[in-house]
């Protein structure tokens, strides 16, 4: 059976680096793209992928403030969004050409967003010219950072402290983690972080510099700490979401590592298929043996990691108290040889690929973008879909 | 026929013919002769088989008719021919003549002389008749004369006959009667063995007359005596101390006295036990811990000669006194010298034990060699007890052990090896002064580790040597060579330098720092050589040294030559990695940490550019050091002057040209897609080839790759931008002649100043020339 060619959508010269599938939505195949651009108006794309179609629709918000550099959704208001994004000063070009840019300065911001109701549900407007149809977004907050300077949402790179917003029931908590994490006198300089989806959401993951960090966020205390994770910097982390112990991590090393956070001296498992940084790492949300890899070797690669997923090979095991089983899986697993392979290498960017995202609501169906503005859907080959379904 | 008349003259007056015709004359005569005894004149030597034999004509034929001669003659021939052949045939027949009378006169004497012998001889027959006749009477007489005298002595012969036989009995009866006083003296002399031959001498005769009264008394007085010579015979055999001969004497003479052999063998057994662990007594004594034991070649000559020997003598002593008792004798025997033999065994095991660690294996096999010698002896004599194999079996695993110590030696040598090359790499930096080159260290890495192996193959060749013992065993003919030596030395040897080597790279993070780049070059190198020659060398060498006859498979070099060649390009593309990492943050720094919004207008080019090309030039040169040129795309060598020109002017302005008029957003991404399309894919962190080239590409790519990630996550003001554009630049100006593909640096740098470009607000170039100006003054 052949495997559908993916479908490419240019952001039409536009930069860009924040992808995020709207989480809370799990009927539509949606995901939301933010460019960067200094020089122009940035955007935020919805870009609506018809499955039996294959087309594409996308709706254009604008996003006035500055550069999205990261972008996330609520997973429980399919409406909010928080963005992370840099305000400079000197966006006015004229001005600056004459005055001399000494007093120029970057801002690093976030806000939360919610988007115009009708664009909510993913209402299939017929896709016309991109500027006809922009639509603005309704402020719901601002992150105030001013006192703590840069602020990182949710794994966004190049911040001093962090921030952490969650959506435990429908109301936005703000998480400032920022004292809590004081002791290294702003020497942590964190790169990406993650919430755990296990433990009722009270962990987070972070990586700063080569070591990936645990936290409790009920104490403020460090659960776990891994050392050297990566040789080089560590780019992203994602749990694994059915075996709560585990968690793969991605690197400048070009490797990706897979852990056990009860055993932190030892990875699990090494990958090492990229030849340049892995930007990202991602579980498939419902197969956890599905790993997306994205990186600026403009790659993406999907991965079987059999051997250590919740589910032993061709059968499929209640995502609960998975971990005791872990057991037991051995003999089960002894009748037919794993093999932890690749399954395909996707190499329709041509440029750095910062960000690889499954979507919510097809767990076979994931989009990868690139720093060109391009945005790459791809599905999992249908011959592996079944193998693992059936 | 006229010859007639001549016939009476003798041989003196006949003319002599000519000298031709002597030799046919005589050949004539002999002719006649022969055909007087039969023979075949036909035959005759020398004769031309011209005339038929049969002819009538032929004077000298069978068949010779005068009358047809004469016919034939005087029919066929004139006159003077005539007149010819009648002096020729009157020649002749005088000739005959005189050999006739020549052939009578000769022997004519010996007739006289013969009858005068025989006449002689009858005379001298007739005296000797008679004398014969008076010999017959005389012995007549003589035959008379005897019978009379033998019929006289006939009656005293008889009695004379009886008497002497009287006079033996009597003698046995005194050798009797006299008997137990002998024995007393036989004993109380300690002349066992002439006791025991009197004992058995007379014991059949008084076993057979014992019931007579006399006889018995003296059967009693034996029987007393012989049971304390007995006594005293085991007395001496406990006493054991006089040796193993004098015991098996006792053995034997207590056997012929017929004690019970049962007993006897346990007996004798428990003797030689006793002796024998008093021997290995002294040997454990040898081996105790705290006096320095002997060195191992004494110990095993302790024990060969007092053990084994000993040994050797219970087993020929029992076997030559015991051999009527059969297989289960044998058995006894055989389980006897198992157990003492093992705790032999034991003994010289712990004491090669203690050998394990020494380096001398000469010794070891001298005293393995001296101790499997030994045991040969008692090995032939008690097949049973397997103490021959036991013995071979045992210099088996000190061989093995010896092969185990020695692949250890080997990597301990390589560890060493690596440690002296990390002291010396770091040296030149404390010393400050020149250290010895890459090259010169990797040669000495080579050689000795080189050395190494030959000796460690000299070593363990000592095994082989004919002249050992145990060299002809199949373990050392097969096994040992190829599967110890070849595989498990050599191979195993090389593989574990492999994995040693690979480790290196395998070490994640900061401890992968620890090493030194120009170790794993340097190992790097190593392995490569050990690819193309060494390996090859090695393992002809060794199948040289141990002719391999062992059919069992074997590594084959291609597949030792494919892990090295692996391991050398692991070694490589990590080096690379390493440096490209150094060199890598040296640049991620630079951009890291810089306010690129509020820099000043740039004047020089960073000092940190300056130094990437300073370490990029190191590099070059260290790797120059130990690896070739390799090959780079050929271009002109000014080309940085050309290229400068293109990448400068006419891309750079295509690239930022539209972008001073925001209504033209799509020329650039355009402009740069299009260019992509047409460069082919950079892969950054790609295996490298084993040449310099190959290496420094890999490096930059490394760096380039990084400095355009870095500078994608900042915002630039217009003179940061500006900067990046003379750092590029700068790059650009010297990092080209490294690499293989200079157009790939192009790349790169362009891809960099772009990317700076987009993450520029006020995206303002700076002008070429001035750029170039700055690049050549820093």
């Amino acid at each position: 059976m052949e495997d559908d060619a993916p479908v490419i959508y240019g952001l039409s010269s536009r930069w860009a680096r924040a992808l995020t599938p709207q989480t809370a939505e799990t009927d539509a195949i949606r995901f939301l793209v933010g460019t960067q651009s200094l020089k122009y108006d940035n955007q935020i794309h919805i870009i609506d992928f018809d499955d039996e179609n294959n087309i594409i629709n996308k709706n254009v918000l604008l996003h006035q403030v500055g550069e999205i550099w990261h972008i996330s959704t609520s997973p429980a208001d399919k409406g909010v969004l928080a963005t992370c994004y840099n305000r400079s000063k000197c966006s006015f070009p004229r001005y600056l050409a004459t005055r001399g840019s000494s007093d120029s300065r970057v801002l690093t911001c976030a806000a939360v967003w919610r988007m115009p109701k009708e664009l909510e549900s993913g209402s299939h407007e017929s896709p016309d010219d991109s500027s006809s149809t922009a639509q603005t977004l309704e402020l719901l907050c601002h992150l105030d950072n001013t006192a703590h300077g840069n602020m990182l949402v949710v794994g966004e790179p190049w911040g001093d402290g962090k921030k952490v917003i969650c959506w435990p029931n429908n109301h936005i908590l703000l998480w400032n983690l920022q004292e809590s994490f004081q002791p290294g006198k702003g020497q942590l300089r964190f790169t990406s972080g993650r919430w755990s989806p296990h433990h009722n959401c009270t962990q987070v993951a972070t990586a700063s510099d080569t070591t990936l960090r645990g936290w409790d966020t009920r104490s403020m205390s460090q659960v776990y700490c891994i050392e050297n994770a990566h040789g080089q910097l560590v780019r992203d982390l994602d749990f694994n979401p059915n075996k709560q112990y585990y968690l793969a991590s991605c690197g400048d090393d070009c490797k990706v590592k897979f852990w056990d956070t009860r055993n932190v001296t030892e990875p699990v498992k090494t990958l090492e298929e990229h030849s340049h940084w892995v930007w990202n790492v991602r579980y498939n949300h419902s197969h956890d043996q599905l790993v997306l890899t994205g990186s600026s070797d403009s790659r993406v690669i999907l991965s079987n990691m059999v051997s250590i997923s919740s589910e032993p090979f061709g059968h499929l095991v209640d995502d609960d108290d998975v971990s005791d089983q872990e057991d037991h899986q051995p003999e089960e697993k002894s009748k037919e040889p794993l093999q932890d392979n690749v399954i395909a290498t996707y190499e329709e960017h041509e440029d750095s690929v910062y960000a690889v995202e499954w979507s919510s609501a097809d767990p076979w169906l994931f989009a990868s973008l690139s720093y060109d503005g391009r945005l790459v859907i791809n599905r999992v080959p249908r011959a592996l879909k079944y193998h693992i379904l059936l | 026929m006229a010859a007639g008349p001549d016939h009476g003259s003798g041989p003196g007056d006949s003319p002599e013919g000519p000298e031709a015709e002597a030799p046919e004359r005589r050949r004539k005569a002999h002719g006649m002769l022969k055909l007087y005894y039969g023979l075949s004149e036909g035959e005759a030597a020398g004769r031309p088989a011209g005339p038929d034999p049969l002819d009538p004509t032929d004077l000298n034929g069978a068949h010779f008719d005068p009358e047809v001669y004469l016919d034939k003659l005087r029919r066929e021939c004139p006159l003077a021919q005539l007149m010819d052949s009648e002096t020729d045939m009157v020649r002749q027949i005088r000739a005959l003549d005189s050999d006739m009378q020549t052939l009578v006169y000769e022997n004519y004497n010996k007739f006289i002389s013969a009858t005068d012998t025989i006449r002689k001889m009858k005379n001298d027959f007739r005296k000797m008749e008679d004398e014969m006749d008076r010999l017959a009477t005389n012995m007549a007489v003589i035959t008379d004369f005897s019978a009379r005298i033998s019929a006289t002595l006939q009656d005293r012969h008889e009695r004379i006959t009886k008497l002497a036989g009287v006079h033996a009995l009597l003698r046995k009866l005194q050798f009797l009667f006299e008997l137990p006083s002998r024995l007393t003296k036989c004993v109380e002399l300690g002349a066992y063995g002439q006791a025991v031959r009197y004992q058995g001498r007379a014991q059949a005769v008084l076993q057979q007359y014992q019931h007579l009264p006399s006889f018995r008394a003296i059967q009693d007085d034996c029987q007393v005596i012989t049971a304390r010579l007995v006594q005293q015979l085991r007395q001496r055999f406990r006493e054991g101390g006089s040796g193993a001969p004098e015991q098996a004497e006792c053995v034997e003479l207590l056997l012929a006295l017929g004690e019970p052999a049962e007993e006897l063998c346990e007996e004798f057994l428990a003797h030689a036990r006793g002796r024998l662990e008093e021997e290995l007594r002294s040997l454990e004594a040898e081996l105790g811990p705290s006096p320095p034991a002997p060195d191992v070649l004494e110990f095993t000559d302790h024990g060969g000669s007092g053990f084994v020997g000993g040994l050797c003598q219970v087993a020929a002593a029992y076997q030559e006194l015991f051999a009527a008792q059969g297989p289960a004798g044998a058995e006894k025997l055989a389980a006897f010298a198992r157990e003492l033999g093992g705790r032999y065994f034991a003994l010289v095991e712990r004491r090669l034990a203690q050998e394990q660690g020494g380096g001398d294996n000469s010794l070891l096999v001298r005293a393995l060699d001296r101790f499997h010698r030994r045991l040969r002896a008692p090995g032939a004599l008690l097949a049973a007890a397997g103490l021959a194999e036991a013995a071979t079996e045992i210099v088996e695993r000190v061989a093995r052990e010896r092969l185990g110590h020695h692949l250890q030696g080997l990597r301990a040598a390589f560890l060493g090896c690596l440690t002296d090359v990390r002291q010396a790499l770091a040296a030149p930096r404390l010393a400050g002064k020149e250290g010895p080159g890459l090259a010169e260290l990797l040669a000495n890495v080579a050689s000795s580790i080189l050395s190494h192996i030959k000796a460690s193959l000299a070593a363990v060749h000592l095994f082989t040597a004919k002249e050992v013992s145990f060299s002809n065993k199949p373990y050392f003919r097969g096994e040992f060579c190829s599967q110890g030596v070849r595989e498990g030395l050599i191979v195993g040897f090389i593989r574990s330098m492999c994995q040693t080597a690979q480790s290196f790279c395998d070490s994640p993070g900061e401890k992968g720092g620890a090493t030194p780049p120009a170790l794993l070059l340097l190992l790097s190198r190593l392995c490569l050589d050990y690819e193309t020659a060494t390996i090859s060398y090695i393992l002809t060498l060794t199948d040289e040294q141990f002719l391999v006859q062992d059919q069992s498979p074997v590594t084959p070099v291609s597949t030792l030559c494919a892990e090295a060649r692996e391991t050398a390009r692991r070694l490589l593309t990590h080096y690379v990695k390493v440096q490209g990492l150094v060199i890598s943050q040296m640049l991620r720094k630079s951009v890291e940490t810089r306010d690129w919004l509020s820099t000043l207008e740039p004047r020089n080019v960073r000092a940190v550019m300056k130094r990437v090309v300073e370490d990029t030039t190191a590099i070059d040169v260290q790797v120059g050091l130990l690896y070739e040129e390799g090959v780079r795309k050929a271009q002109s060598s000014d080309s940085s002057k050309r290229t400068f020109s293109v990448y400068s002017s006419s891309r750079q302005q295509g690239r930022y040209a539209p972008s001073y008029t925001p209504s033209a957003p799509m020329d650039t991404n355009l402009l740069s897609n299009i260019q992509k399309l047409f460069s082919e894919r950079i892969d950054v962190f790609s295996p490298v080839e084993f040449n310099k080239v190959s290496v420094l590409t890999g490096i930059i790519k490394i760096s380039l790759k990084t400095l355009l990630e870095c500078v994608r996550l900042r915002t630039f003001g217009r003179f940061g931008l500006q900067q990046v554009q003379v750092d590029c630049h700068f790059l650009q100006l010297y990092l080209w002649r490294f690499v293989a593909d200079e157009e790939l640096v192009h790349l790169l740098l362009d891809e960099v100043v772009a990317s700076a470009a987009l993450r520029c607000p006020d995206p303002v170039p700076m002008e070429p020339s001035v750029v170039e100006v700055i690049c050549e003054r820093g």
